[in-house]
């Protein structure tokens, strides 16, 4: 292809991503007689009313909350149980060690709406139901395994000889672990909180299901609205916009890593 | 990498394990109890065998579902791959624009899917959308909630909006990892640019592209949330794919039997082929 011409195929793609988005912010900012009744490219009668609203609420803004907190448990579950497994799969040959590795990541195969019923009975059981802990440990099920996947492409990544001269200079396994090994690794630790924050984050069968009122996340209080209210279309464009925002701030943190960290590491 | 071989890893191993045992194996069993057994309520349940077996095997409603996924997941892996090749060959190397674009292209991907449904209904809707007055001002009679052909086509559309980004990523981080003195050799060669992708950049590209194909492959699998808010399966059953078609059995007419039953040649089917996917992808990397 022409090389002045290249350019325009990653604008006009990103032209049509960013269309519905667009769509999405304008309409935020419309009142619902504006939406339904003229069509206009760009708010007529700009308002702040719909975000207003959000933000006095409490089970709109709580939704939010909640929403933030089991996802942010969920990371620092996943990516901590992650770590020393995903060292054990890079370094190590133990019995089973590659059965494992694939029972770990059918895990991330298993379509949630088969989990969603036993998955109910099951935190109904224990007690967890309604909890942010129940959906930050139900998202494990997939985050997990994603997260030791990630975390041991990076690792592989990293010359053997680290380890043995580390333990050669009389470093002990955990003080070489922490002090040393994770340090070096730090590109793909954001990379895999970034994947799990990621998935957590737009997740939305799972943590429906397993809350009702004290952890209900945001995207379900969303579909409340649309099913009973109707036609507060604004208001629905508003917490649609507002849920972008986390993921905007997590992209622009990771930027730099994110080309590798797709890559998983190991290209 | 040869690695040491060391039993005592498995210890390292013991949380995760711990962890998705809990959250895997007691509601896998939980689904195979329910697909053996009959029920009449009251929490009494009889011994059913193989039976919702073979219904669901049998069901033309499975097979119609199944069909569709099927298509679907063609369709989205047909249009999503090359298109995210072309986006990412045709990315900048270095300069600013870099982190724009990679910012830009990674944010379909962070919106939550019922949001990423909302947002695609309200775009498309004829009356109020952006994207159905500009068809229909083109002459083109559209409505998604009535049309089959529309209301996929706008499935498919609203599917590449929001997944080719995660194959341009992909494909993008591949391409940066190829040395440049590749690309010196071919020049040296006189090669033609189709040559170069030829013969260089798809081979390099292999792995994550089999990476990309397997998530696709997953994710598309499993998508409800976004075509349940885009159309609720509609119009009439034509986009209820497996895991609407699913949730509407199990929760909605609360059939445990079939919908336990169902849920498992479900999974097994997945399971099939990203076995040969992994399969495929570690007998590539024991080669190279």
């Amino acid at each position: 292809m022409n090389r002045s011409a290249k350019w325009l195929v990653p604008t006009f793609y990103i032209l049509f991503l960013m269309l519905p988005i667009y769509w999405l912010v304008s309409m935020s900012f419309k009142t619902t007689n504006e939406i339904l009744g003229v069509f206009s490219l760009w708010p007529q009668e700009f308002t702040l009313e719909n975000y207003r609203k959000i933000f006095t609420d409490p089970t709109w803004y709580n939704g939010y909350i909640n929403s933030l907190i089991y996802v942010v448990i969920n990371t620092v579950i996943s990516v901590a149980v992650a770590l020393p497994a995903a060292y054990a799969f890079s370094r190590y040959r133990f019995l089973g060690d590659k059965h494992l590795f694939f029972w770990l990541l059918t895990n991330r195969m298993a379509p949630p709406a088969v989990f969603a019923l036993p998955f109910f009975q099951l935190y109904s059981a224990t007690g967890l139901f309604d909890t942010h802990i129940a959906v930050a440990l139900a998202h494990c099920l997939f985050n997990i395994p994603l997260a030791v996947w990630i975390l041991e492409g990076f690792m592989s990544g990293v010359p053997k000889e680290l380890d043995e001269t580390a333990y050669l200079d009389g470093y002990s396994f955990w003080r070489f672990f922490i002090r040393i090994f994770i340090p070096t690794i730090a590109a793909g630790i954001g990379v895999a909180m970034f994947f799990c924050f990621m998935y957590s984050w737009v997740e939305l069968l799972l943590a429906k299901t397993l809350t009702s009122v004290n952890a209900k996340p945001i995207a379900a209080t969303m579909t409340r609205t649309a099913s009973t209210s109707g036609y507060e279309l604004g208001l629905l464009a508003a917490a649609g916009t507002l849920t972008i925002i986390p993921g905007a701030f997590v992209i622009y943190f990771v930027r730099n890593y994110i080309a590798r960290g797709f890559a998983l590491g190991r290209v | 990498m040869n690695k040491l071989s060391n039993q005592r890893a498995w210890w390292l191993v013991v949380p995760v394990v711990i962890l998705v045992a809990f959250n895997a194996l007691i509601p896998l069993m939980t689904v195979v109890n329910y697909s053996v057994q009959e029920t009449f309520g009251n929490n009494q349940f009889f011994w059913h065998g193989v039976g919702w077996f073979e219904q669901v095997l049998k069901s033309e409603r499975f097979h119609a579902s199944l069909l569709r996924q099927l298509a679907f997941t063609a369709m989205i892996l047909l249009i999503e791959v090359p298109l995210g090749i072309a986006v990412a060959l045709c990315m900048p190397r270095k300069g600013p624009w870099v982190s724009v674009c990679l910012v830009l292209m990674a944010l379909p991907l962070l919106i939550p899917w019922n949001v990423v449904g909302a947002m695609w209904n309200i775009f498309a809707l004829p009356d109020i959308g952006l994207l159905g007055k500009m068809i229909n001002s083109l002459g083109i009679d559209y409505n998604f909630t009535q049309q089959p052909v529309a209301a996929w086509a706008t499935t498919v559309l609203m599917d590449v909006w929001h997944w080719t980004s995660l194959v341009v990523l992909l494909t993008y981080a591949g391409l940066c990892s190829i040395p440049d003195a590749y690309y010196q050799a071919a020049r040296i060669d006189g090669a033609s640019g189709w040559a170069v992708f030829r013969f260089i950049q798809l081979p390099k590209l292999n792995r994550v592209l089999t990476i990309a194909i397997l998530l696709r492959f997953m994710d598309s699998f499993m998508i409800y949330t976004e075509p349940f808010v885009l159309t609720g399966g509609g119009p009439g059953n034509t986009t209820t794919f497996l895991s609407i078609d699913l949730v509407k059995i199990a929760l909605g007419q609360f059939d445990l039997g079939p919908a336990a039953a169902m849920s498992l040649i479900y999974f097994m089917v997945v399971l099939l082929v990203c076995w040969i996917f992994y399969t495929a992808m570690m007998r590539n990397e024991g080669q190279s």
